[in-house]
């Protein structure tokens, strides 16, 4: 089987006046079928710059400096600009935090739609209307043809991203990027919002990567889970495995960092350190300040993979 | 921690921004002549000369002579003392009171705000130029009331300004201490607030001094306040323009240009002091 | 409709400012106007006639009621200088006034506009710094000084534009017949082409002498309100939905840029009702300006007042209109009224 998106050896830096930043450093990472993919780390690991890169949206300083980028054959990082136009929207689709702002404030949400619907699906005009509206239905908006109507901010936050899940999966893409999609809703909100994601997905046979800060939503909704720590990916496993068996340092201290149903506040235990600087030199493992386990072998290069099993790998000289 | 901020914002605003230093540097030449324009000008500015009527620009009279044979160089150079004079004057006092209107109107709230706010939005609701030509009609045509009906349209500008700055600051945390200790309001005004809004209150004013110099030149290219044979600049294009057709370019251009040069220099000069303060809001 | 009620309702305190302020101006002020009119030869006592003539006598609450009572029949008082009803002077030259300031707009708008969105699209390019540099020289220039060097250049020294004698060459044309007063319109309708294209040719310098002034302001807003709104989430929504560039660019971007830009439209309209004294003092061009002029010089307290007065409750309906067209681009604003 041939996996809908394939990332190898990707590395990107932002070329700033304050120097070079090394923002994302050999990331490999695939995806397929419906399953849903959590990437997770803590913000500035450089989760949401893999996700524009993946829809070619990167910012204008930023400059990829190795390794590929397949979506379903396709070369994304040697496409043209075209190309990537079509295929956003249309075979990926994205969706963000804060709904509110991410909508166009001016323009009623169906218009919204229909500007996605006529730009990639050739719905005749005549017809906009009624697909607009059928795509606020398949997300159980209520009322869709009163919603049809309405403008952003007469919607609340939850509705909102609702909207904006309808824009996405308006042209049955087969790959969703939810960036942090719960971020800023209220708690029984996200929980509305993640099951939705979760049940358009296996639906409609779409891939959906999950980029958040949060381990134990990635947890609950996610099939696997990669840890991204300063521009590196450093575990990748299912699951069950990932929050049982951690094997990164890192992934352990961000599972004791997480609250869960079992645990009180008093257990929580918040990651010591900060971030290394990504720019100038960096040691070979970027964890390596911040690791108690560290060994003089951690600055050897290059920081190999171990496999633990077949799905679960993770990028440490010494896992747990 | 602050200083190092402050003085890379300097390093910036002065040294990448070098046009600012530019700006000053001629602005303080600027002041040079009002101070002492009199003595430094070649000749005196009122004195005609039959012989020598609408000359050229030549070696013996820079900037050429005019109608009556006096020399522009000099008349441009004396001038700068009553335009630099009525805008800075103007400026100042519209400071003084928009600032106190307004940290008033800000601080208090309730119907010192009312009274001010509605105050301010009479003002407003004029053309600024077309107010400030019916206040000098109905004051009198003269300097002083070029001055007072600048400053009374550049009023607003001050004082929203001032009363938003107040108000925002009135909930901080530094202020909220300060009463909480046991301070009268109006010291905390005085002695917290006011002093915190200076700074910005400062880029306000030299970025309206260019303003200022525009509406005072205007007032008196039309024949209002500034008398002949009176040398200021708004007064001397308007008199050299009866000499454009017949091509005597110099008669205008030259104290024209003085009018743009300093308005262009004190409009760089805010540009700069705001990037000095508030770089973020450098656009 | 409500909201444009509520608009229309909002302009009431404008207005009552305005009526005191031009009262105020005219009755309350130092200067005896009734010794002005009376002449200089005037005694004591015909100078109390005057004043009784002119209800001066009367203490200032009564004064403003008068005030009112003539403002209500649309009296504005006689003008010294024509010995017209001041009314009768203004409206007669509204039209010249309106004409060059609609084209100095017209032109700043179609110059200022398309430079912000291009300098917005390209921050920090080479496009963008000339942008700056160009709204930066342009504010810094005195209309009336833009005024003369234009004509200094396209009239003497290249002879491309008509001698500046005002709305029209009266000895090689003849005035088209009045419907609007316009010229431009009124050649149009009478289909009078050579007058239009003179009438024309006369309006350029002064439109663009009026216009440069308006340009710095829009252009500085557009570019800063394009900046926002290119780099905000909704833009970036658009982009990730694979929208075509153009329809981002103005269907997205743009249309939410407006808004900033019908914002500062009220301050532009301020700077260029105030200029438009200036610039048609420097063409001749025979309109409410060039009037308030002259009759500023005259000591012609009604007319200036009227001049005023009107000039002020113009800018009040203009900022009315700027004020409707905002809520016509943004929902959020009609909503919260």
């Amino acid at each position: 089987m041939t996996a809908q998106l394939q990332i190898e050896n990707f590395s990107l830096v932002f070329r700033t006046r304050q120097g070079m930043v090394r923002a994302l450093e050999d990331v490999s990472l695939w995806i397929t079928g419906s399953e849903i993919v959590g990437v997770v780390g803590e913000s500035g690991s450089g989760k949401s710059v893999l996700a524009y890169a993946i829809m070619g949206l990167q910012d204008a300083a930023a400059q990829v400096t190795g390794g590929r980028i397949t979506f379903g054959g396709m070369d994304m990082l040697g496409a043209s600009e075209e190309a990537l136009v079509d295929v956003r929207g249309r075979e990926i689709a994205m969706i963000f935090q804060s709904p509110r702002t991410a909508l166009n404030p001016i323009r009623r949400v169906g218009r919204q739609i229909e500007d996605i619907l006529s730009q990639h699906a050739n719905v005749p005009a005549s017809k906009l209307r009624s697909q607009a509206i059928a795509a606020l239905e398949r997300v159980h908006i209520p009322d869709p043809e009163r919603r049809y109507k309405a403008y952003p901010f007469e919607l609340s936050g939850g509705m909102c991203q609702r909207v904006m899940i309808a824009m996405a999966l308006a042209c049955s893409p087969s790959l969703l990027i939810a960036d942090e999609p719960t971020t800023g809703l209220d708690v029984t909100t996200q929980a509305v919002i993640m099951d939705l994601i979760r049940e358009m997905s296996r639906s409609s046979r779409m891939a959906t990567l999950l980029i958040t800060h949060d381990l134990a939503l990635a947890g609950e909704y996610c099939d696997r889970i990669a840890v991204m720590h300063a521009g590196h990916l450093v575990e990748i496993a299912p699951v069950a495995e990932l929050l049982h068996h951690p094997a990164h340092p890192y992934t352990r201290q961000l599972l004791a960092a997480t609250p869960t149903p079992h645990s009180s506040i008093e257990d929580l235990v918040s990651i010591p350190g900060q971030l290394p600087d990504l720019r100038g030199d960096l040691p070979a493992c970027r964890f390596s300040g911040r690791c108690e386990r560290h060994a003089p072998i951690c600055d050897e290069r290059p920081l190999p993979w171990a496999t633990l099993s077949p799905t679960h790998h993770v990028r440490c000289r010494s896992p747990l | 921690m602050r200083d190092t901020t402050l003085g890379r914002n300097i390093v910036h605003a002065f040294g990448e921004n070098r046009l600012t230093l530019v700006a000053v540097g001629i602005l303080l030449l600027l002041l040079l002549c009002a101070m002492f324009g009199q003595s430094l000008a070649p000749y005196d500015p009122l004195t005609t000369d039959g012989a020598a009527k609408l000359s050229s620009p030549s070696s013996t009279h820079p900037f050429g002579t005019d109608a009556l044979g006096r020399d522009i160089l000099s008349r441009v150079m004396v001038a700068a003392r009553l335009d630099l004079g009525m805008a800075i004057s103007a400026v100042v006092l519209s400071f003084t009171l928009g600032l106190t209107l307004g940290a008033v109107a800000g601080y208090f709230g309730g119907w010192p705000d009312r009274i001010v706010g509605r105050l301010m939005d009479t003002i407003m609701a004029f053309p600024l130029f077309v107010l400030a030509m019916g206040i000098v009609a109905a004051l009198g045509n003269t300097e002083l009331n070029i001055i007072l009906a600048t400053m009374i349209i550049n009023l607003p500008f001050y004082s929203r300004f001032a009363r938003g700055e107040v108000n925002v600051r009135r909930e901080m945390g530094y202020v909220e201490a300060a009463r909480m200790g046991g301070n009268k309001a109006l010291p905390v005004l005085i002695n917290h607030i006011i002093p915190n809004i200076l700074p910005p209150m400062m880029v306000q004013a030299s970025l309206n001094m260019g303003w200022a110099i525009l509406n005072a030149a205007g007032l008196s290219f039309i024949g209002l306040g500034v008398r002949p044979p009176t040398p200021e600049w708004g007064i001397m294009v308007s008199e050299g323009a009866s000499f454009i057709i017949s091509g005597e370019w110099w008669t205008f251009v030259f104290p024209g240009a003085a009018l743009v040069l300093a308005v262009f220099c004190f409009n760089l000069l805010g540009d700069g002091l705001r990037d000095l303060l508030d770089p973020r809001r450098r656009i | 409709m409500s909201f444009v009620w509520k608009r229309l309702l909002g302009t009431v305190p404008s207005l009552a400012g305005v009526i005191v302020v031009t009262f105020l101006l005219s009755h309350a002020l130092p200067g005896d106007p009734a010794a002005y009119f009376a002449g200089p030869a005037a005694n004591a006592v015909s100078i109390a006639e005057v004043r009784a003539k002119l209800g001066l006598d009367q203490s200032l609450p009564l004064q403003f009621l008068h005030y009112l009572g003539d403002l209500a029949r649309g009296d504005l008082g006689h003008s010294l200088t024509t010995g017209q009803p001041v009314v009768t002077d203004l409206l007669q030259r509204l039209p010249a006034s309106m004409e060059l300031t609609f084209f100095a707009l017209v032109f700043a708008v179609a110059i200022a506009i398309p430079m912000g969105v291009w300098a917005a699209t390209r921050p920090d390019s080479l496009v963008d710094h000339v942008c700056r540099a160009t709204v930066s020289v342009a504010a810094a220039f005195p209309t009336f000084f833009v005024g003369l060097l234009l004509v200094y250049v396209f009239y003497f020294l290249l002879d491309l534009a008509p001698e500046p004698v005002g709305r029209l060459n009266e000895i090689l044309y003849t005035v088209p017949p009045h419907v609007t007063g316009m010229y431009t319109l009124d050649s149009l309708i009478a289909g009078d082409w050579p007058v239009l294209a003179a009438s024309l040719a006369q309006l350029v310098l002064p439109a663009i002498s009026l216009g440069l002034f308006a340009l710095a302001p829009i252009a500085r807003i557009t570019r800063a309100a394009m900046l926002q709104s290119l780099g905000s989430d909704f833009t970036r929504t658009a982009r990730a939905s694979g929208l075509k560039r153009g329809k981002i660019l103005f269907t997205y971007a743009f249309r939410n840029a407006l808004l900033p830009v019908s914002n500062v439209l009220g301050m532009v309209f301020s700077f260029l009702l105030g200029a438009n004294v200036l610039i048609e003092q420097v063409y001749g061009w025979q309109g409410i300006g060039a009037y308030a002029v002259n009759a500023v010089l005259a000591s012609d307290y009604a007319a200036v007042q009227g001049f005023v007065l009107m000039m002020a409750v113009l800018y009040v309906l203009l900022n009315l209109l700027v004020d409707l067209a905002g809520t016509l681009i943004d929902p959020r604003v009609r909503f919260e009224a």
